[in-house]
């Protein structure tokens, strides 16, 4: 009960006029960052930090927070229109938005998106709300083997989903796996792939190799295919916000199934990106429209999203509570608190109760402010597509290249961006997926860090991995998901036989 | 506007009277950035060279200490070579300074990158981190002696949680074996923060930990320090957690571990940068270092609060080399 009581106080908190208007200016700044590729939420706040200073701790995290949600919102508005995902968990959103988008239907896409994230984004506040002093503790029984669990599971539940043969699947991931293990070997502290070429040191990121693949990549296939976007015939419907309402109600299984799973890798703190993929994944396994995800399938827009900001949400607060910040992001937000005199641990939801609860209520109440001010503008953003290709392609083009420059300001990383972009050209025009590679380039590093931790926690035994109820658990349900349609098929044939 | 007009008529002063009022003035005005300056960490986001470099960057914006801005940029690739390269290389470029810790010694050594500190123009030293030895508050053993002899009995299967391969962390692990006979598993993680939560979730034995990384675990009730890796304990007198303070923690070398190990944090700017840039540079940080924020800074992170310029600090940085020449050399963790 004291937590509701502590709500309330926060909502009175945020409630403030000046509140209020500084959650509105955040929410609007967030989603012109986020619009723009690459500059993405971690800049964004970190050029945006020294505004708040003059502020009150209190008002400055909504500011920021909300530039923050501002900025998820945004991502999706360049992954569905231009097939660019600003940050790692957008990525499973341009697989049904952008097909979506090329058919017209951008406006749906983008409506979905949104709605599914404020969905997602509810049920993790609530859950919070309810069981904040849990989330911390469950949080804590994440030892490196439960995380390679994780990773395992996300790998598991999207191996075998492409329409492409399995082997061009595997080769393409592991083509994903090889640019990951490019620079600085975590365990060993020895470089690897690099060929005494400097500029490797710290190998691929995630942003460049995305933005080419799949932003340059599209743009050359787009140039090949005759100069113009295929979402050109986009007519502007104001209603086009209701109509899709209308239609998101029967996807309640999806929506349930995703705020389960985003909330839950969003508390075990492997966070949004495998929740995405892995939300995406089971959907397309348990839908009926399954066979069409990957064709503009309005559920392969609410999965994914669903998942990834419930993750979003669930993640901050063990954050909070353990002071690890789990997205660049949200180190910037914990070196904000710091300057304001809040050291993140245990002790700021004992010490700093208004703070803390001031946070979350900011998190209830800007996200509904954040689905309004981007619902308005679903319209405008659909009709961008409506611009002549000759005169967008240059712009996107300039905004990548900005994007890639503003990730370690590396003119290297432009070039490395399309080399990238020609790199998706051919695998697409080959048939070879590249959901596959850029989940490989994302998680790859991260699975291997803690399945080697676990191997030398345990000096070299495989049996870590069922070493306790938790690790044991995750790893059958990945064991299940990797060997499903192996499953499946033996159940088919097994099931005519006895019937016979 | 008011400062240039006011520059404008002294100039008209100046011209009118100039061979009275000539030596009463500098003969040329001091260097002032004229765009924003590039604060290159050579970290990750959230770890302590990062906190430190975006608490410099508050407190220069609040008090205004300075008319262009500092913009906090972090190139932690390849343990930070990424980020002592990029300096190295841009020589001549007044308006770019970086942050160190130890992987200014230790990323060279251990990777063979061609970067020497000697490279780059050395600033001044803000401060020197401390560590401490920490274990898990639910653990049975209360002082350095028992956590050894627990260690032994283990049999070397005594986890030790660290930030990076081959780093301090690392190195401090090694002399601590060395020291004490006992063997550890040293299992590397990202960041320091990282390196906390894996020992107050118990999936590690001990960890040595920067005090700011641990001090809200300690707070909380999950962490224990048991000595601290330096000459003399800390200063730091107010109370912290169940009843104790920083000063409270002995010194390892008293209880019996034979290692003492203080971390850098100092400002280096980049190749060829001229008296005037590097002056200006430490007057900047004199004026931060007299902050109430930084003061605060300081307290909550129980640092050493040694401040070095000029010859002092050089020599410092020299004999710093030298040292971990020589642990990585015992440690085996030269590059070949």
């Amino acid at each position: 009960m004291e937590e509701i009581f502590n709500l309330f106080h926060g909502f009175a908190v945020v409630l403030q006029p000046y509140n209020i208007m500084v959650m509105a200016i955040g929410i609007l700044l967030g989603v012109i960052i986020g619009v723009l590729p690459g500059l993405g939420g971690a800049n964004g706040v970190a050029i945006l930090l020294p505004l708040t200073f003059s502020m009150s701790p209190t008002s400055a995290i909504i500011m920021l927070s909300c530039i923050y949600w501002g900025a998820l919102f945004g991502g999706a508005i360049t992954s569905v229109l231009f097939n660019i995902p600003g940050e790692p968990w957008s990525v499973a959103t341009t697989f049904d938005g952008h097909p979506m988008a090329q058919q017209g239907r951008a406006g749906e896409a983008l409506t979905a998106a949104f709605t599914s994230s404020f969905i997602g984004a509810l049920f993790s506040v609530v859950v919070i709300t309810l069981v904040a002093p849990l989330v911390a503790s469950f949080a804590l029984r994440f030892g490196p083997a439960e995380q390679f669990g994780v990773y395992f599971l996300a790998f598991a539940s999207f191996i075998g989903l492409s329409k492409e043969p399995p082997m061009k699947t595997v080769a393409a991931m592991m083509m994903g796996f090889a640019l990951g293990a490019v620079g600085l070997d975590q365990m060993t502290g020895q470089l690897r792939l690099t060929f005494g070429f400097t500029p490797l040191l710290s190998g691929f990121d995630f942003l460049i190799a995305v933005i080419g693949l799949f932003g340059i990549g599209e743009i050359l296939l787009t140039m090949e295919e005759g100069l113009r976007f295929k979402g050109r015939a986009a007519v502007i419907n104001p209603k086009v916000v209701w109509e899709t309402w209308k239609t998101l109600p029967k996807f309640w299984m999806t929506y349930a199934r995703s705020c389960v799973i985003g909330c839950w890798m969003g508390i075990t703190p492997a966070g949004a990106t495998p929740a995405s993929f892995m939300s995406y994944g089971i959907a397309k396994r348990l839908s009926k429209n399954g066979r069409n995800f990957g064709n503009g399938e309005i559920e392969g827009v609410v999965a994914p999203e669903t998942a990834a900001h419930a993750a979003g949400k669930a993640a901050l607060l063990p954050m909070l509570a353990l002071g690890v910040p789990g997205s660049p992001t949200a180190a910037v937000l914990l070196g904000g608190l710091l300057i304001w005199g809040l050291q993140p641990g245990p002790m700021l939801f004992i010490e700093h109760k208004e703070f803390v609860w001031g946070l979350i209520a900011s998190m209830y109440m800007g996200n509904v402010f954040g689905l309004l001010i981007v619902l308005t503008c679903v319209p405008f953003f659909a009709a961008i597509l409506r611009i002549p290709f000759p005169i967008i392609a240059p712009i996107i083009l300039v905004f990548c290249a900005i994007g890639s420059y503003s990730v370690h300001n590396n003119v290297f990383d432009v070039m490395m961006m399309m080399v990238f972009g020609v790199l998706g050209y051919f695998l697409k025009k080959t048939n070879y997926p590249l959901a596959p590679l850029v989940l490989a380039i994302v998680l790859g590093d991260k699975a291997e860090e803690s399945f080697r931790q676990s191997l030398l926690a345990s000096q070299g035994s495989l049996g870590i991995f069922f070493s306790n109820g938790l690790v044991g658990t995750i790893m059958v349900l990945g064991f299940i998901a990797l060997f499903w349609s192996l499953i499946q098929e033996a159940w088919s044939r097994f099931r005519p036989a006895t019937a016979a | 506007m008011k400062s240039s007009f006011y520059r404008y008529s002294l100039a008209l002063a100046g011209l009118g009277a100039a061979a009275m009022l000539a030596p009463s003035m500098p003969a040329q005005a001091a260097w002032e950035p004229t765009r924003p300056v590039e604060f290159i960490i050579p970290a990750g986001t959230g770890g302590g060279a990062d906190q430190m470099a975006r608490t410099i960057q508050g407190i220069v914006s609040k008090h205004n200490l300075m008319k262009q801005p500092i913009l906090p940029i972090n190139k932690s690739g390849g343990a930070g070579g990424e980020g002592f390269l990029d300096v190295k290389g841009s020589d001549g470029n007044p308006h770019k300074i970086i942050i160190t810790l130890s992987n200014l010694f230790t990323t060279p050594l251990a990777t063979g990158i061609p970067f020497n500190w000697k490279d780059i123009t050395p600033v001044a030293m803000l401060a020197l981190d401390e560590f401490v030895l920490w274990v898990n508050a639910e653990k049975p053993y209360k002082n350095v002696k028992e956590y050894i002899d627990a260690a032994k009995a283990a049999n070397g299967t005594f986890k030790m949680a660290g930030t990076g391969a081959k780093q301090e962390d690392q190195i401090i692990t090694e002399a601590v074996q060395k020291s004490s006979g006992a063997k550890f598993i040293y299992i590397p993680q990202k960041g320091g923060g990282a390196v906390a939560v894996q020992l107050v979730g118990n999936h590690v034995d001990s960890t040595v930990n920067n005090p700011i990384e641990a001090v809200s675990h300690w707070r909380g009730g999950k962490l224990r320090p048991l000595c601290v890796f330096d000459g003399q304990p800390m200063p730091h007198k107010e109370q912290v957690a169940d009843g104790k303070a920083w000063s409270d923690i002995p010194t390892c070398k008293s209880q019996g571990l034979d290692m003492e190990y203080l971390m850098l944090r100092g400002i280096f700017t980049t190749p060829g940068a001229s008296k005037e840039v590097v002056d200006f540079y430490i007057d900047l940080f004199k004026k931060v270092r007299a902050t109430p924020e930084w003061e605060a800074f300081m307290k909550s992170g129980a640092f050493n609060t040694t401040f070095m310029t000029g010859d002092a600090f050089v020599k410092w940085v020299a004999a710093a080399e030298k040292t971990h020449m020589g642990l990585m050399k015992d440690a085996g963790f030269l590059a070949k």
